[in-house]
């Protein structure tokens, strides 16, 4: 049995690692150590609990760490890493429940033992921590259900949606009010509370269009990160608070990135919806689709000395990641330029196209961000869009009445042939048209993106 | 104030270049000067007064007195040199190296700055205002066309029913700006091209034109290069190199020369043997005349033709005899220059000595001469000139305001966060406070550590900070051993949970990072 004294150095030693772990994630040639020093860091933590004072009772902890462990690497080695968003959504929703759980028991446990103004603190915290879990919880399972294709990616607007979250909020508080006031607390105003809180997460997702999704899986993980330091502050314990704190602030930082690349405000993509915000019909898009075939690409990409690949989500949901790297292999072999350009929010998730096309092995030097290559556009002789849509429409600079005007695009445009491989005439996941495909110099290749690819390879033998 | 910037009439024979055209006075207007130009400035290079009238150039008789910037092709003569006021700025070719006391007389006048556009450092940033490129383009295009016009052939071999016509030889000595263009322009007339230069790094460049690189067995590990340009050769690859141009020497029909070494007089690379070697009706253009010249026998700015009939060219005006072309190319570097000079789009440029390319050019600055720049390699500037400012006052002015503003926001919040502090460190118990603490400054942390991440690790990253949210289990297994079986059962749960979550959000960062590579 370790002192308590022991068990807070081990925290001590536990919270430098995690902030080595997320500070090693920060480039690429360290984030190998990054990922050590987290596990290392958590095996420390939980070792250091387990065998410190007020834990006994064993029978029931080890197989249950067992078996999630089990289930945790049956889940880690068995998803697709086209499938990471809705992964990453799930185990949020885990880290929300958990909390809901721990802040129920903080408070069962709790009952008498406080006095005054400590009361009351450790009441509101236990408040604020079931809350934020509970609208971690329903909010990531939503998350979950539109990424994986279980729910309509579309925004749910309902009639007054704002008047009803604010209503929401304010019964929650009036809840909390009546929760501190009672001696002993009843239980009542906790549990009505947590049912709003579920609703209130699930709706504010729901109201979130599948083009936002990649901030708010980065804003749920916030929200986990919160929902632990309020755990922290309601048990008294400081490893829970500082790793709380270091998850909740990068994710929010994280979230930040996302909505300036994409010229959001982070206010209204919280409060979700494209809707509301445009004044004036949108222009009317003029000329018509053309459609190319195989043989003409392969002329074409014979023809071009330098290539832009600009992957999107379509790329991901055709599993086409290897058979562009295949082409990139071959392209380069015959002397031409062949990069790839990334939109900062193209995919599902942050850096979602970055993991796909690693996983293919696609160098990382070849793959470009959108700032470092929209330049070199108007010198290229040939871009092909694999499953993007919004993030290369000109009416983002264009049309100031489009709903996703002035968000950053690639200007794929200005490149002498562009070729967009799609699957059918569909609009992107924002719903907007995209002018580009009615431009002269752009060439529609219908069909999923593996498939025109792979028939792109064998033409080229 | 808006600046007036004038051009003046080059005064050098056979000058006909101009610094201004219509078309880049429209685009320097948008800057916000005011131009004048000086009466038949653009004449010889087919611009009209009423041209320069109608794009809102001010058509005047003397410049020199009434302008605050003066922007020329050549490097001012005595006179001219005598007529820059104080205080004014001027930009032009200059050649600070081989002027020096030009520049002593221009810095004696106290100018504010004097900018030489022929000192542009050669980085990427800066190739739009490399005025040196524009001119050896125009002088390699022009090289074959005076070697055309004075050879007595056909470019382009031919057969037609009057006989066969062999192509003609071009040796093109120098593969820089000039002597690429030079290859471009022979080969597009049909004629077999070979090109030699001492740097071996530009064969890809030669063969990319269409031309035969003439390789040389020589180990010459010294013949690097020096910021873009050849430097001076070893004696023995000299020899080395001049035989193998004794080899050609029999064989080509035209030769076009375009060594040169910065600072230095040009290398002579063909000598009087080999001219006496060469075909009757052969010609040598020779485009460092001006530094001397590469062969023997040139006479700058002078055609001569040789005992045995080969024709040498000397001219020192290639880029003049297009004076059009040049003044446009010209003109346009002067326009991106200015640009860079004024990223206010004042009227007022900025002699920004932190700017490399700036520091570059400026040879003389508030009277002090700055040349030489330090290399382009180091970015700092040898001592801090303070940025110039027009009026100091109203700078000044503006940053105290603004400054004020911000502490006046500043000292809002500051006392909204004191109270609030006030509040909770008056009620709270001190136990709180300290959690306080850590959270706060672990909140600061987090946004420092996360702040730089890099684009593409977002996803490993979210992976991550997912797998450590996992910490949550501490306060489940805290409360497991409870007595009551509720709170147990609940724990048991919250550690089930979040337990999945470890392990998931770890191992799948892991795999996720283990897929990236660099080629």
């Amino acid at each position: 049995m370790l002192s308590q004294g022991s068990v807070t150095a081990a925290y001590i030693a536990a919270s430098v690692l995690f902030i080595l772990s997320l500070s090693g994630l920060s480039k690429q040639e360290s984030s190998k150590n990054g990922v050590f020093y987290g596990v290392i860091g958590m095996a420390i933590a939980i070792i250091a609990t387990v065998l410190g004072p007020g834990v006994t009772n064993y029978l029931l902890l080890i197989p249950l760490i067992a078996v999630a462990g089990v289930v945790g690497w049956y889940v880690a080695n068995k998803v697709e890493m086209t499938q990471m968003p809705e992964l990453v959504a799930i185990l949020h929703s885990f880290v929300g429940l958990a909390a809901v759980f721990v802040g129920f028991n903080s408070h069962i446990d709790g009952i008498g033992k406080y006095v005054g103004a400590e009361r009351t603190i450790h009441n509101v915290e236990i408040f604020l921590g079931v809350f934020i879990g509970a609208v971690t919880f329903t909010g990531s399972v939503v998350a979950f259900g539109k990424l994986s294709g279980k729910m309509s990616g579309n925004a749910l607007t309902l009639p007054g949606r704002h008047m009803m979250n604010l209503a929401a909020i304010a019964v929650s508080v009036i809840l909390g009010i009546i929760f501190c006031m009672g001696n002993p607390e009843p239980h009542w105003p906790l549990i009505v509370m947590t049912v709003i809180a579920l609703f209130f997460g699930a709706h504010l997702v729901l109201a979130i269009g599948g083009a936002d999704m990649p901030v708010v899986v980065s804003m749920l993980n916030s929200y986990s990160g919160w929902a632990a330091a309020a755990v922290g502050f309601m048990l008294g314990n400081y490893l829970l608070i500082v790793t709380g704190a270091l998850v909740g602030s990068s994710g929010a930082i994280l979230s930040y990135i996302m909505c300036k690349a994409m010229n959001r405000s982070f206010v209204s993509v919280i409060l979700g919806g494209w809707g509301g915000e445009t004044s004036g019909p949108q222009q009317e898009v003029e000329g018509e689709m053309v459609p190319t075939n195989v043989d003409t690409v392969v002329q074409q990409l014979d023809d071009s000395d330098s290539i832009v690949f600009v992957p999107g989500y379509g790329l991901a949901v055709a599993q086409a990641q290897g058979a562009v790297s295949e082409l990139t292999k071959k392209l380069r072999a015959k002397g031409k330029e062949v990069r790839f350009a990334i939109h900062p929010v193209a995919g599902r998730l942050p850096g979602h196209m970055n993991v796909l096309l690693a996983e293919a092995k696609v160098p990382y030097d070849y793959v470009l961000e959108m700032e470092e290559i929209n330049d070199d556009f108007p010198q290229t002789d040939f871009v092909m869009i694999l499953g993007a849509n919004d993030i290369v429409n000109p009416a983002a600079q264009d049309d100031p009445n489009s709903p996703i005007a002035g968000m950053p695009v690639l200007e794929v445009w200005k490149a002498k042939n562009v070729v967009i491989s799609k699957r059918g005439q569909g609009r992107g996941y924002s719903g907007v048209e995209n002018p580009l495909f009615f431009k002269d110099n752009s060439r529609m290749l219908y069909g999923d993106a593996k498939d025109s690819l792979d028939a792109i390879l064998k033409q080229m033998d | 104030m808006a600046q007036l910037i004038g051009v003046p009439n080059e005064v050098a024979e056979d000058e006909k270049r101009v610094a201004l055209t219509p078309e880049t006075a429209g685009r320097i207007h948008k800057l916000g000067y005011k131009l004048q130009i000086e009466k038949g400035a653009g004449e010889s290079a087919n611009f009209s007064d009423a041209a320069y009238s109608e794009a809102g150039v001010d058509v005047v008789d003397d410049v020199w007195a009434s302008s605050d910037i003066v922007m020329k092709v050549r490097q001012p003569t005595d006179a001219e040199a005598g007529k820059l006021g104080a205080g004014k700025t001027l930009i032009s070719f200059l050649w600070p190296a081989q002027n020096e006391d030009l520049v002593k007389k221009l810095s004696a006048q106290k100018p504010h700055a004097v900018l030489a556009m022929d000192q542009v450092p050669r980085i990427s940033r800066a190739q739009k205002l490399d005025a040196l490129s524009s001119m050896a383009n125009i002088a390699g295009y022009r090289a074959v066309v005076e070697a055309a016009n004075n050879f007595g052939r056909f470019f382009t071999g031919q057969v037609t029913a009057a006989g066969k016509v062999p192509p003609a030889k071009v040796l093109v000595i120098g593969a820089g700006v000039a002597g690429l263009a030079a290859i471009g322009a022979a080969r597009s007339m049909g004629a077999i091209v070979r090109s030699f230069d001492i740097r071996p790094e530009v064969a890809e460049q030669i063969e990319s034109m269409g031309a035969e690189f003439l390789f040389l067995d020589f180990d010459n590990e010294d013949a690097g290069t020096e910021g873009g340009y050849a430097k001076p050769s070893s004696p023995e690859f000299r020899e080395k190199q001049l035989e193998l141009f004794r080899g050609q020497a029999a064989e080509v029909d035209i030769v076009i020369t375009t060594a040169l070494i910065p600072g230095r007089p040009a290398p002579k690379l063909w000598l009087e043997d080999m001219v006496k070697a060469m075909k009757p009706g052969s010609v040598i253009v020779d485009l460092a005349a001006e530094q001397g010249g590469n062969c023997d026998l040139t006479v700058p700015g002078e055609r001569t033709v040789t005992d045995n009939d080969v024709t040498v060219i000397g001219y020192t005006d290639m880029a003049s005899r297009m004076a059009a072309q040049s003044s446009q190319l010209y003109g346009t570097n002067l326009r991106h220059m200015l640009d860079d000079l004024t990223p206010e789009k004042d009227g007022v440029p900025n002699v920004n000595m932190e700017d490399v390319v700036i520091r570059g050019c400026t040879v003389v600055k508030e009277g002090e001469v700055t040349f030489p720049p330090p290399p382009v390699a180091t970015s700092a500037a040898p001592k801090p000139v303070a940025a110039v400012k027009v009026d100091p006052e109203e700078e000044a002015r503006k940053a105290e305001e603004a400054a004020k503003k911000a502490s006046i926001t500043k000292g809002i919040m500051i006392a909204i966060a004191a109270s609030l502090l006030a509040l909770i460190g008056l009620t709270a118990p001190p136990d709180f406070l300290s959690y306080l603490i850590v959270f706060i400054l672990a909140v600061i942390v987090g946004y420092y550590v996360i702040w730089n991440v890099s684009h593409s690790l977002h996803t490993p990253l979210m992976a991550v900070t997912n797998a450590i949210s996992g910490i949550i289990v501490i306060g489940a297994l805290l409360q497991v051993s409870s007595s009551s079986t509720v709170v147990q059962v609940l724990a048991g749960l919250g550690v089930f949970l979040a337990a999945i979550n470890i392990f998931g959000g770890f191992l799948v960062t892991r795999r996720m990072l283990a897929m990236f590579q660099k080629s």
